[in-house]
C-alpha cells in the first residue's frame, strides 16, 4: 500500500505500529517509581513506571500506558526504550528534544506529546526518590509567577510556546500575560524566544 | 481488499462522478469567456447557463437566483459580510444595533465570519444544540428581536449529519421580520430541498461534496432580496460576483447535480442501510461507544461514533494504515488545543470527547468495504484500549 508522505517519520511510524513495553497491569507490576502526566480532558495522558537497581542507580525495566494520538504512543514507546538501562541521574536530565531526535522528529504541533514523556519520566523519578529516602535529588523545579498581575507563571510560557505561541501578542492571547501593568513584558519575551529556542530550533 | 483504499469520508470531498469527468472532458476544448458576444465567448455563456438551470430546477429557484461563486465558504462569507455594509443598494436600510443569530454547531467559516461582524459592532448570539445535535426551537423564539437581521442554521451538520427542521425555523425568523440563511453544502444532493417549500432567503451550496468538481459554489438569493456583492469589479452573475466564471467547475457542477437527481433516491436508501450494518457492528462488537447525532434526522452516510479510552488521530492513523479513510474530531488531528466545537457542543462526556471518528458514506461504498471496516475497527480499539490509561 502505497503511505507517500505519511504523517510522521519512519520511525515514529514503527513505534505507534509496533509499540514497545506497554504496561499490561499496574497491579501486579512491582514498580519503584510511578509518574503520570497530562490529562484525559487535555486528550493526553501517560503513565510510566520503572523498576530501578539501587545498587548502580541504573533503570532496568520501565513500562508505560498512554492515552494520546500517534506521536504520544510513538513517543512513550521510544522513551521507554531509551531509559532501560541506563543511569537514573541521566534519565532524569532526558529532554523532549532528546525524545524527538531518536524518533527522527516530530511536527511543530506535536512536540508537546513527547513534553509529556519526559514529564512522567521525572515524575516517576522523582518518586523513586521519594519513597527511598532520596528527597533532596527532587530537583523538579516548582512553578514562577512572571506576571503577577495575571498570575502567569514560567510554565504557562512554556505550554503557551508547545501550543503555538511564537510573539508577544499570541502569547498575550493565550495566558492573558503583561495585559494590566506590563511590567514583566521583557521578561516574559526573553522567557518565550528561550523556550522557543529549547523545543523548536533544530 | 487490501490493494484498493476504503474512502469512508465523503463528507470532506467525494470523487468525481464518472458521468462528471465525461462531461467536463468533452468541455475541456470551451476556453471562452462567458462574457464575450463572439461565437467562443456564447458557446461558454450556454453551457454555463445550462448549470445554472440544471441547479435552480433542482432546488426549485429560477436561474437567475443561482449566483456562482469559488466555494460554499465564499457564500456563507457574502451572506454575513453584506450585513455591514453601509452601500447605497444594501443594508444601510436597518436603522439602529443589528444583531444576527447562527448555531454553535456552524462550519467554521460561519463562525469565523460572525467573529469578524461582533468586531464590525454587531451583536452574534448563538442556539446551542442539544446532544443529538438539534437545535431548540423556543431559545431561538427568545433570542429573536426586532434587531435580529438574520439568522443563519445550517441545514445538515458535516460532522455529525444532524439535519434541522428548516421549514418551521424559518417560518419563526420570518414572523419576527428577519432574514434567514440555511448551510445546505452538506444537504443539497443527499435530501430533498426546495427553497420555496423551506422559503429560505438564502441558501448556500458546493459541488465538491456531491462528485462535482471542488473550487465551484453558488449562493441561492432569494428574488428581490438586498444583496450586496463581496467581489466587486465586473458584471459577472448579475453584477453580482465579479470575476470571470469557472466555466469548466461550472459544467461539472451542473452534470453534478444532474446525476443527484437520478440517483439520490436510490443511493439514500443503500447509505441509510450501510449505515445501520456499520452502527450495528460497532455496537454489537465494540464495547463503550457513543454514537453522536440525530439517530433518526441525519443525512444517510454519515455515522459519527465515539470510542472511549481512545484518541481519534490515533485510531485514524491505524486505519489509514490498514487503507480505510475516516476523519476524526480530534483536538490532535485539528492541530488545536481542544477537541471540534460540533462534538463538544453535543455536550458529550470529556471521557469521549476525543475519540470521535466521522465515517461519511458514499456512492461506491460497499457492503465488503464495511464489513472490512467493522473488523479492523474491531482489532484498532482493541490496541488502543491495551495501552490506554483509561483501562
Amino acid at each position: 500500500m502505497a503511505d507517500l508522505n505519511w504523517t510522521y517519520t519512519e520511525n515514529v511510524k514503527d513505534h505507534f505500529m509496533n509499540p514497545r513495553n506497554i504496561l499490561d497491569n499496574l497491579e501486579t507490576y512491582e514498580y519503584d517509581g510511578k509518574g503520570l502526566a497530562g490529562n484525559k480532558k487535555c486528550g493526553d495522558e501517560m503513565l510510566l513506571v520503572i523498576k530501578i537497581d539501587k545498587e548502580k542507580q541504573i533503570i532496568t525495566d520501565c513500562k508505560w500506558k498512554t492515552f494520546g494520538c500517534a506521536s504520544a504512543i510513538a513517543s512513550t514507546s521510544k522513551l521507554s526504550e531509551m531509559v532501560i538501562g541506563m543511569k537514573i541521574e541521566d534519565a532524569y536530565k532526558l529532554t523532549p528534544k532528546d525524545i524527538t531526535a531518536e524518533l527522527g522528529g516530530l511536527p511543530d504541533n506535536k512536540i508537546h506529546c513527547s513534553v509529556l514523556g519526559d514529564k512522567a519520566l521525572r515524575t516517576a523519578i522523582d518518586d523513586f526518590y521519594k519513597t527511598h529516602g532520596m528527597k533532596e535529588k527532587v530537583t523538579t523545579e516548582e512553578a514562577v509567577v512572571v506576571c503577577n498581575c495575571m498570575h502567569v507563571t514560567d510554565h504557562d510560557i512554556e505550554e503557551a510556546v508547545l501550543e503555538g505561541a511564537r510573539n508577544y501578542q499570541t502569547l498575550q492571547e493565550m495566558t492573558k500575560i503583561g495585559t494590566v501593568c506590563g511590567e514583566c513584558k521583557d521578561e516574559s519575551i526573553a522567557l518565550m524566544n528561550q523556550y522557543i529556542k529549547q523545543y523548536f530550533k533544530k | 481488499m487490501k490493494n484498493k483504499r476504503i474512502y469512508l469520508d465523503h463528507n470532506a470531498t467525494t470523487p468525481l462522478h464518472p458521468e462528471v469527468i465525461k462531461a467536463l472532458i468533452d468541455s475541456m476544448k470551451i476556453y471562452g469567456n462567458p462574457s464575450s458576444m463572439h461565437e467562443e465567448g456564447r458557446l461558454a455563456r450556454k453551457a454555463v447557463e445550462n448549470s445554472r438551470e440544471i441547479i435552480a430546477n433542482f432546488i426549485g429557484a429560477n436561474s437567475n437566483e443561482i449566483i456562482f461563486m469559488g466555494s460554499g465558504s465564499e457564500a456563507n462569507n457574502t451572506v454575513l459580510s453584506m450585513l455591514t455594509c453601509t452601500g447605497r443598494k444594501c443594508f444601510n436600510i436597518y436603522k439602529g444595533p443589528l444583531e444576527i443569530i447562527t448555531t454553535t454547531i456552524e462550519h467554521p467559516c460561519i463562525l469565523e465570519s460572525s467573529k469578524c461582524l461582533t468586531d464590525k459592532g454587531l451583536q452574534v448570539k448563538y442556539l446551542d444544540v442539544d446532544k443529538q445535535g438539534k437545535i431548540d426551537i423556543e431559545q431561538l423564539k427568545e433570542k429573536l428581536t426586532s434587531s435580529t437581521i438574520l439568522v443563519s442554521v445550517m441545514m445538515a451538520n458535516n460532522e455529525i449529519g444532524t439535519i434541522q427542521d428548516i421549514k418551521s425555523i424559518s417560518k419563526i425568523v420570518h414572523d419576527n421580520g428577519s432574514l434567514f440563511h440555511t448551510d445546505a453544502v452538506q444537504a443539497i444532493g443527499k435530501i430533498p430541498v426546495n427553497v420555496r417549500d423551506l422559503d429560505v432567503d438564502f441558501l448556500t451550496l458546493s459541488a465538491h461534496k456531491i462528485y462535482g468538481p471542488k473550487g465551484v459554489g453558488a449562493l441561492f438569493v432569494k428574488n428581490g432580496e438586498n444583496f450586496c456583492p463581496l467581489i466587486y469589479g465586473g458584471h459577472q452573475e448579475g453584477g453580482r460576483r465579479a470575476g470571470t466564471e469557472n466555466t469548466l467547475g461550472i459544467i461539472g457542477f451542473g452534470k453534478a447535480i444532474e446525476m443527484r437527481e437520478k440517483e439520490m433516491a436510490d443511493e439514500a436508501k443503500r447509505l441509510l442501510n450501510l449505515k445501520s450494518i456499520l452502527r450495528e457492528g460497532i455496537k454489537k462488537n465494540i464495547k463503550d461507544v457513543n454514537f453522536i447525532g440525530h439517530p433518526v434526522d441525519s443525512i444517510p452516510g454519515t455515522l459519527n461514533v465515539s470510542f472511549w479510552g481512545c484518541e481519534g488521530e490515533a485510531i485514524l492513523l491505524y486505519l489509514d494504515l490498514e487503507g480505510i479513510d475516516v476523519s476524526t474530531g480530534s483536538a490532535c488531528a485539528s492541530g488545536s488545543l481542544d477537541p471540534s466545537h460540533v462534538i463538544l457542543a453535543t455536550g458529550i462526556d470529556v471521557e469521549y470527547s476525543h475519540g470521535s471518528i466521522r465515517f461519511s458514506l458514499g456512492r461506491d461504498t460497499t457492503k465488503e468495504e464495511i464489513d472490512y471496516t467493522i473488523e479492523v475497527l474491531i482489532r484498532t480499539i482493541e490496541k488502543l484500549r491495551k495501552m490506554s490509561t483509561f483501562c
